[in-house]
């Protein structure tokens, strides 16, 4: 077990410290001034060579680079170049209102598509398993976005229940935030039950087949209990697998609905600060969602250990 | 179902005029397509900026009106030397910041000299150019005095970015605004709104709205259905997508189609060749079908120009008529130049819908008449480096939204590699002139030099699509300068 986490531990490292370079060359290569754009088209040269100044963009590659990442170790994200606030403040901002909409999205997500899974895949062929996995197949290819409009057409302008989109913010209480969130995080949550119930049904399927599902049923073990514990907990890593992925990718890769939603969430921040240059939020955040990636992957690596104990023990 | 309409319509009826018993209302949520970087209009050219605070938050000495006119506003009254160096402005008194310090002529020394200093970042500093000192003579009175007599002086002081600040609060007012408007900076919840109140300290007229959120939205999709439901009640300038006629059919809307300062044009590499032939331009012009192009990148609602000139300014005069639609004469004009077979080059298109959609339509234009014209798509930024500021470009096409902004064809060095001498004299004469009548001749001179000279192609001016609730008063129909002027908005009783 503490070789399987410290080679865990060392490729996450490993992971983070290329991802840094790769981030910042990446954002330094793109071409564009971020001095200019602030200025625009009418300011004189002297203007905006004080601005670059200011925002100390002359000084050489190099010493961007290690003054960044030293001030990455301790926290420190940066200062915004376009909004002039400290970068952690910003993310902070988005957090509340990206993280409890992936967590919930997720949430629907599981909810939906690990029962819809188990259930297509005990009645395999069958007319229910046609027709949820059909279903899914729609949910598939429908975009999320796209979704999330015609709920909004439904649900915002004709019945008036939840607001056309926008986030009023948590200090307007918890109902008001929590449902503006609603809308969006079926959206979300849609299109990723579909891909989740179709691995859940696969990884069902495969296991059904084994001989010891085939053992305890002949031992006359209730057909329930056959499926819920041996069968399910055999066919979980996958799905764990699937909604790591899914959490990143609810994260900070919903820019599109939150565009269409007008929310504040850190996809927008990060589209936002890419189009005005602001190269030390988009390397900051960047970064930072990197380690979460590699967070969660490490997390959903030491969940394989602790659903499957071959892995626990072997070296 | 129709009885049904017609019990919704006396309900929302009797609703809506119970309400309007009680009190009118007195807040607003406005919509706004981008988020400004930060708040300090002195410090950025974001229209957003102006967007939010010009007019609202921030006074300047005097002040630019709905219909474009100069208005005196911190300053009440002024005197210009016979010379025209010598500008006396008298200032109001009584005037407090938000933060509750007072204004003086200090203040306006202090913001001046601020926006002209060497280590300035201010996006006009070309406004402040001919100020050459700032005097402060009692806390009432401030004396500018001119290196030369400025025509446009009292309308550049109206510009967002010469607004008067505190020095105490000069800094941070990117963050948190102090200005000395009728309207207080009250929170900004980064990507999703910024909330202003009325300020009980203010001098001038009080304004009607106690609140006003300034929702950011910035995607059709997401515009039509905030305004169909009522969570927003007033974009002023809205991407409308292909809605418009949804909009315009509700009745509890107002659509409002007005004009602003953009003039868009097809920028022209002038000192590449083939660019540097007049007759190559002059073909390119009469290739150019501005119906088609209006039709395809602005609903068919911007108004065609023949010159670098807004069609709402008294001065303007149409010169679209100098080189119509005529692919014959184009493809005449280019056998001449000794290019009958046509030729290839670029165009670069930034990423307004305006540039994306009517470079579409251009290049089949431009097709017909034998030139190909490659394009390529850039985002804002890579558009400012490549094409602005390395002047790396053939064709590109552009809005520019400052007002009165012809002068850039006489700036040295100004991506349109232009030179004129004619030009330049004019307006270097209209610089030195304050007479009105002598100004208005000027212009028109400088606009038809620039019509017969086709530096670029001239295509239209860019509409403003304001849609707001029809119950709404005092919004401002056309943008003569960027801005969301509040102080005279109010909700009909």
């Amino acid at each position: 077990m503490t070789a399987y986490l410290t080679k865990r531990l060392l490729i996450a490292l490993v992971t983070l410290a290329v991802a840094s370079v790769v981030v910042f060359s990446m954002i330094e290569i793109v071409p564009g001034d971020p001095a200019r754009l602030m200025l625009g088209m009418n300011a004189t040269a002297d203007a905006v060579q004080a601005l670059r100044d200011q925002m100390g963009l002359d000084q050489p590659l190099l010493v961007r680079y290690f003054e960044w990442v030293s001030h990455l170790l301790t926290f420190d994200l940066g200062k915004s170049y376009t909004y002039n606030v400290p970068v952690r403040d910003l993310v902070m901002e988005r957090l509340v209102v990206s993280l409890p909409l992936a967590i919930i999205a997720l949430a629907l997500s599981a909810l939906i598509a690990i029962p819809v899974g188990i259930f297509s895949a005990e009645r395999r062929g069958r007319m229910a398993d046609t027709i949820s996995m059909g279903a899914a197949q729609i949910g598939v290819a429908v975009p999320n976005f796209w979704f999330a409009l015609l709920l909004i057409y439904v649900f915002a302008v004709w019945l008036h229940l939840v607001p056309a989109g926008g986030f009023p913010g948590w200090s307007a209480g918890v109902w008001p935030a929590l449902k503006s969130l609603i809308l969006p995080a079926i959206g979300l949550a849609l299109p990723q039950a579909a891909i989740l119930s179709r691995v859940t049904r696969s990884a069902m399927l495969e296991v059904l087949g084994e001989d010891y599902i085939r053992t305890a049923r002949a031992k006359g073990m209730p057909r329930n209990a056959v499926l819920w514990h041996h069968a399910l907990r055999n066919a979980l890593i996958p799905v764990l697998t699937i909604l790591g992925l899914q959490f990143a990718f609810l994260l900070a890769g919903t820019i599109i609905i939150e565009n269409v939603l007008y929310l504040p969430g850190l996809g927008r921040l990060i589209f936002q600060a890419i189009t005005q240059r602001d190269l030390i939020v988009v390397e900051s955040v960047v970064m930072l969602l990197v380690a979460v990636v590699v967070l969660v992957n490490l997390l959903v690596d030491l969940s394989y250990a602790i659903v499957d104990p071959r892995l626990r023990t072997r070296r | 179902m129709k009885s049904w309409k017609t019990i919704l319509a006396a309900a929302a009826i009797a609703l809506a005029t119970s309400t309007a018993a009680m009190a009118a209302r007195t807040d607003l949520v406005l919509g706004v397509v981008l988020e400004p970087p930060h708040l300090d209009p002195t410090a950025g050219a974001a229209a957003a900026i102006r967007e939010v605070v010009y007019a609202n938050v921030f006074e300047g000495l005097t002040r630019v009106g709905p219909k474009g006119e100069v208005l005196p506003d911190l300053a009440e009254s002024w005197t210009v030397s016979d010379d025209g160096k010598v500008y006396t402005f008298r200032l109001h008194s009584g005037v407090k910041f938000h933060d509750g310090s007072d204004f003086s002529a200090e203040d306006v020394k202090f913001s001046l000299d601020r926006a002209r200093a060497p280590e300035s970042t201010n996006a006009q500093k070309g406004l402040f150019e001919a100020i050459d000192t700032v005097e402060v003579v009692d806390p009432t009175t401030v004396k500018v005095t001119l290196k030369h007599p400025q025509g446009a002086f009292l309308y550049n002081m109206g510009w967002g970015d010469a607004v008067i600040v505190s020095p105490k609060s000069a800094d941070t007012n990117k963050e948190k605004p102090i200005g000395t408007g009728p309207f207080k900076f009250d929170s900004w919840a980064r990507g999703s709104s910024i909330k202003l109140v009325k300020s009980d300290t203010y001098w001038g007229d009080p304004v009607y709205l106690d609140k006003v959120e300034f929702r950011i939205i910035p995607d059709a999709s997401a515009a039509v259905p905030a305004i169909l439901s009522g969570d927003v009640q007033a974009f002023p300038n809205m991407p409308v997508g292909d809605s418009l006629s949804q909009l315009q059919s509700d009745p509890r809307l107002k659509v409002v189609i007005g004009s602003t300062e953009g003039e868009t044009i097809l920028a022209m590499n002038n000192k590449k060749p083939p660019f540097d032939n007049l007759k190559v331009r002059q073909a390119i012009s009469h290739a150019l079908d501005r119906q088609a192009i209006i039709d395809g990148a602005s609903n068919g609602l911007g108004t065609p120009i023949g010159s670098h000139f807004a069609p709402h300014n008294p001065a303007y005069i149409d010169l679209t008529g100098t080189y119509p639609h005529d692919v014959e004469k184009a493809k005449e004009l280019l056998k001449e130049a000794g290019l009958e077979n046509g030729f290839k080059t670029t165009l670069k298109l930034p990423p307004p819908a305006y540039a994306r959609d009517g470079g579409q339509i251009i290049a089949s234009e431009l097709r017909e008449i034998g030139i190909d014209a490659e394009i390529t798509p850039l985002e804002w930024a890579d558009w400012l480096k490549q094409v602005f500021t390395d002047k790396d470009y053939d064709m590109t096409i552009v809005s520019h939204t400052e007002p009165n902004d012809i002068d850039i064809y006489s700036r040295k060095d100004y991506y349109f590699n232009y030179q004129n001498a004619d030009f330049n004299k004019v307006i270097d004469e209209l610089n030195l002139t304050s007479d009105e009548a002598k100004r208005k001749e000027l212009y028109g001179e400088a606009q038809k030099i620039l019509a017969k000279d086709v530096p670029v192609g001239f295509l239209f001016e860019l509409p403003k699509i304001g849609v707001w609730d029809a119950k709404l008063e005092g919004l401002w129909d056309n943008a003569p300068i960027l801005a969301n002027d509040l102080t005279k908005v109010k909700w009909a009783d």
